[in-house]
């Protein structure tokens, strides 16, 4: 209720256009040259003293990379990306390479941190009105510069750390496991990301290992042009538990920025990880200028008998988004969820969705997608459910909700099902709807105005997938919602 | 006090009220009656601000002030509440966060101040008593899968949080089983006083024995055809409305 309330407050005191994350952050930073090429890649594993072995990994994705053509099969539209144009490097300069404390960081990051709400320092944590714990890797453009909690969460046995640090202190966990969920050639962004990633959050939780805490990555694009890159891994070792968070701003940009991601979870068995995004980067404007491209590859790997991944995405930024959240369900009665609030105004368009590939016997999953589209977006759910040959038993339900709001915006619903054993049982239900003049009508009539009728609409439609998410980052994305829908009606 | 003063509206075209005028004055309660399709629910939408009628001439004053050019949520915190005919469901909404949204969102025009959650639970414990409406009803979605008569309840329940100055009540009736048709018509006797108006539409008799009005008008083709005492409402149910209806033609 408080959380409705405060929705109801954000969109009266936000004006139409003002991207409330807009500001950028003045200090020095320190760039690779514009452009990408062998030499790029080198100068990123030299700045982070990277082994020979992961040189040679990131070349050779690199290599493969040239040999790749962008794919266009969405239904996403834009400009050719001048891949030459781009900065591939760019770190705050004062922080020199090495692990830092708190007290090393710029002051006027912190300030930026404080602006997004992040908790940075522990203390503040503590001191908050909650008593959620929540340790935080932070990103700021390509370094993680600060990591807390990282003695308690030492004491539990997990590794929580940049993955440009994990490389130096766990080599052999991250060359088990990188890539083996999403492969260098997987697709042409993740093959970009091979190459050129320069942070990004690592997690190992050792068997039977219960997180103490929720782990949380805030990614933040600074640097004018500049491709972020991140890369994460996170692995929930036998009955391993982990509860991650995910969330994004970027300031206010008139050219359009890149952002091509990894994200790669393994679960053993009886082990379970729950990855939570929230993010708002920079749309663009009304007229559809500026704006973040999200080309994202985020994929799980049930790999244990009994595992499970657990996707909860809320979209409202980017001004193009390419995402789909997969689960690969290869151990016995391992099992995958997907649930999807997108919100798209303006100009964005998002083409977004998940695959559920059931390999293993008994296997299920289960897909929740509320689609919002407003102003002139266009908001497509795409999704697969496979069911291999061997996968007897296997199950998914599909829901998948489309609202519109006006008539100038697209909704569309692509679902591609096969299953390739009899006994597999696939259900799919999708709707699509409108927000009512009476709805409206009503709400106002009892003092509510239509952005505000509006807001608390849309929350009912997305409420199931708002329960998934953990209570704070609920409340943000009731206020995100409000906020992405401004100036959407009337 | 709430006037009409000769209201013309059409819709696609079609004209349905035709220079209706009415007052309802603080400490009243007026009472319309009138045949199917004469326009009453349309009047009632029109006080209230929707949007989808076309006002072509009269003005609607409240306490002396046009609010014709007021959106509806303007209009409702300014006092005006409607109890609709037919309410509308908000899926995923659950009733308790519909009540304190609206609450707060009147309050905050107002310029006052937002009711605390413990404030705002005690007064829709009282409401929801008072008018028989179980706690597990406010915790489903608004309107969702209610029974007729459940949302009846549910839209005198509102009005009692909200504390209108003026109340339409558009077939608040109907739908209510007899225990309802008390306890909603006792809700709703509890909130007349002298500052406050009420605008019953009703199409019987047995409600105006439970909530007894000042006056009754008779409306006919988007008109006022006849103002009478209560006891103009015991006749129209012997005698029904040919009188009337001929009259305006
Ligand atoms: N949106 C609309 N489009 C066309 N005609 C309309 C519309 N709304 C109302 N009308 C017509 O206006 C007339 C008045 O309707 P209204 O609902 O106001 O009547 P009423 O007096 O409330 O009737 P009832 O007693 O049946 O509730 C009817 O003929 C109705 O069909
Ligand atoms: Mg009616």
């Amino acid at each position: 209720m408080a959380a409705v309330h405060e929705t109801v407050e954000t969109v009266k005191s936000v004006d139409v256009d003002a991207y409330k994350y807009g500001f950028v952050t003045d200090i020095e930073s320190e760039k690779a040259p514009k452009g990408l090429d062998e030499s790029t890649v080198r100068y990123i594993s030299a700045k982070k003293n990277e082994p020979e072995w992961m040189l040679e990994w990131r070349l050779d994705a690199f290599r493969r990379w040239k040999t790749m053509t962008e794919p266009d099969w969405s239904r996403v539209h834009y400009p050719k990306i001048d891949y030459q144009d781009l900065y591939y490097y760019s770190a705050p300069k004062k922080m020199g390479d090495g692990p830092m404390t708190i007290d090393d960081v710029d002051p006027e990051l912190l300030r930026t941190y404080e602006k997004l709400g992040i908790p940075l320092r522990e203390q503040e944590i503590l001191a908050g009105v909650t008593t959620s714990r929540v340790a935080v890797d932070a990103v700021f453009d390509s370094v993680s510069v600060a990591t807390t909690f990282k003695a308690e969460l030492n004491k539990a046995g997990v590794i929580f750390c940049p993955i440009s640090e994990a490389v130096h202190s766990h080599p052999e966990l991250v060359k088990k496991y990188l890539g083996s969920v999403v492969p260098v050639t997987d697709n042409y962004f993740a093959t970009l990301n091979s190459a050129v990633f320069s942070d990004g959050s690592f997690v190992y939780v050792p068997p039977g290992v219960r997180c103490p805490m929720e782990l949380s990555t805030y990614f933040r694009i600074n640097e004018q042009n500049t491709g972020q890159f991140e890369r994460t891994l996170i692995i929930a070792d036998k009955g391993a538990y982990v509860s991650y968070l995910e969330g994004c701003t970027a300031p206010k940009r008139d050219e359009n920025q890149l952002h091509a991601a990894v994200v790669e979870l393994v679960a053993h068995d009886d082990a379970e990880i729950k990855y939570s995004t929230v993010q708002n980067w920079y749309p663009g404007d009304s007229e559809g200028r500026g704006g973040i491209y999200n080309f994202v590859t985020k994929r799980g790997d049930c790999r244990g008998a009994r595992s499970k991944i657990s996707w909860t995405q809320v979209e409202t930024g980017s001004a193009i988004t390419w995402k789909y959240p997969s689960c690969i369900l290869r151990g016995e009665s391992s099992r995958g969820e997907f649930y999807s609030i997108a919100i798209s105004n303006g100009r964005q368009q998002v083409d977004s969705g998940t695959k559920m590939l059931h390999l293993g016997k008994n296997t299920t999953s289960r897909i929740i997608s509320k689609g919002i589209a407003a102003g002139r977006s266009d908001n497509t759910y795409r999704g697969q459910v496979f069911a291999h040959r061997k996968a007897t038993g296997a199950r998914n339900f599909t829901n998948c909700d489309s609202l519109l709001i006006g008539n100038r915006c697209g909704a569309h619903t692509v679902p591609y099902i096969e299953a390739r054993n009899a006994s597999s049982t696939f259900e799919h239900e999708a709707t699509t709807s409108k927000i009512s003049e009476d709805q409206l009508f009503y709400c106002m009539q009892r003092g509510l105005s239509a952005e505000e009728a509006t807001a608390l609409i849309v929350n009912g439609f997305v409420r199931d997938v708002l329960q998934q998410l953990p209570m704070e980052f609920a409340v943000e994305a009731q206020k995100l919602i409000a906020i992405s829908l401004e100036g959407s009606v009337g | 006090m709430l006037e009409i003063k000769n209201l013309h509206v059409r819709i696609d075209d079609k004209k349905i009220l035709n220079g209706l005028t009415l007052t309802v004055k603080p400490g009243e309660v007026a009472a319309i009656m009138g045949p199917n399709g004469s326009g009453k629910s349309t009047l009632s939408y029109v006080i209230a601000g929707r949007q989808d009628y076309e006002v072509t001439e009269g003005e609607i004053l409240l306490d002396g002030v046009n609010i014709l050019e007021l959106d509806a949520h303007e209009r409702a915190a300014k006092g005006l509440f409607l109890a609709f005919q037919y309410p509308i469901e908000i899926p995923g909404v659950t009733t308790m966060t519909f009540l304190k949204a609206s609450l707060n969102a009147q309050r905050k025009q107002r310029g006052e101040a937002e009711l605390s959650t413990p404030d705002f639970m005690k007064k829709v414990r009282a409401a929801a008593d008072k008018l028989g409406v179980p706690q597990e009803m406010l915790r489903r979605p608004l309107n969702v899968g209610f029974s007729g008569g459940e949302k009846k309840r549910l839209e005198v329940l509102q009005m009692f949080l909200l504390e209108p100055r003026y109340g339409i009540l558009d077939e608040t009736d109907s739908g209510l089983d007899i225990d309802a048709l008390r306890i909603v018509s006792e809700g709703v006797n509890a909130l007349r006083s002298p500052t406050r108006g009420f605008l019953v539409i009703t199409h019987y008799q047995r409600l105006l024995d439970h909530i007894v009005p000042d006056v009754v008008h008779v409306m006919s083709r988007g008109q006022i055809v006849k103002t009478g005492g209560k006891e103009l409402a015991l006749e129209l149910e012997k005698n029904g409305y040919r009188d009337y209806v001929t009259e305006a033609a």
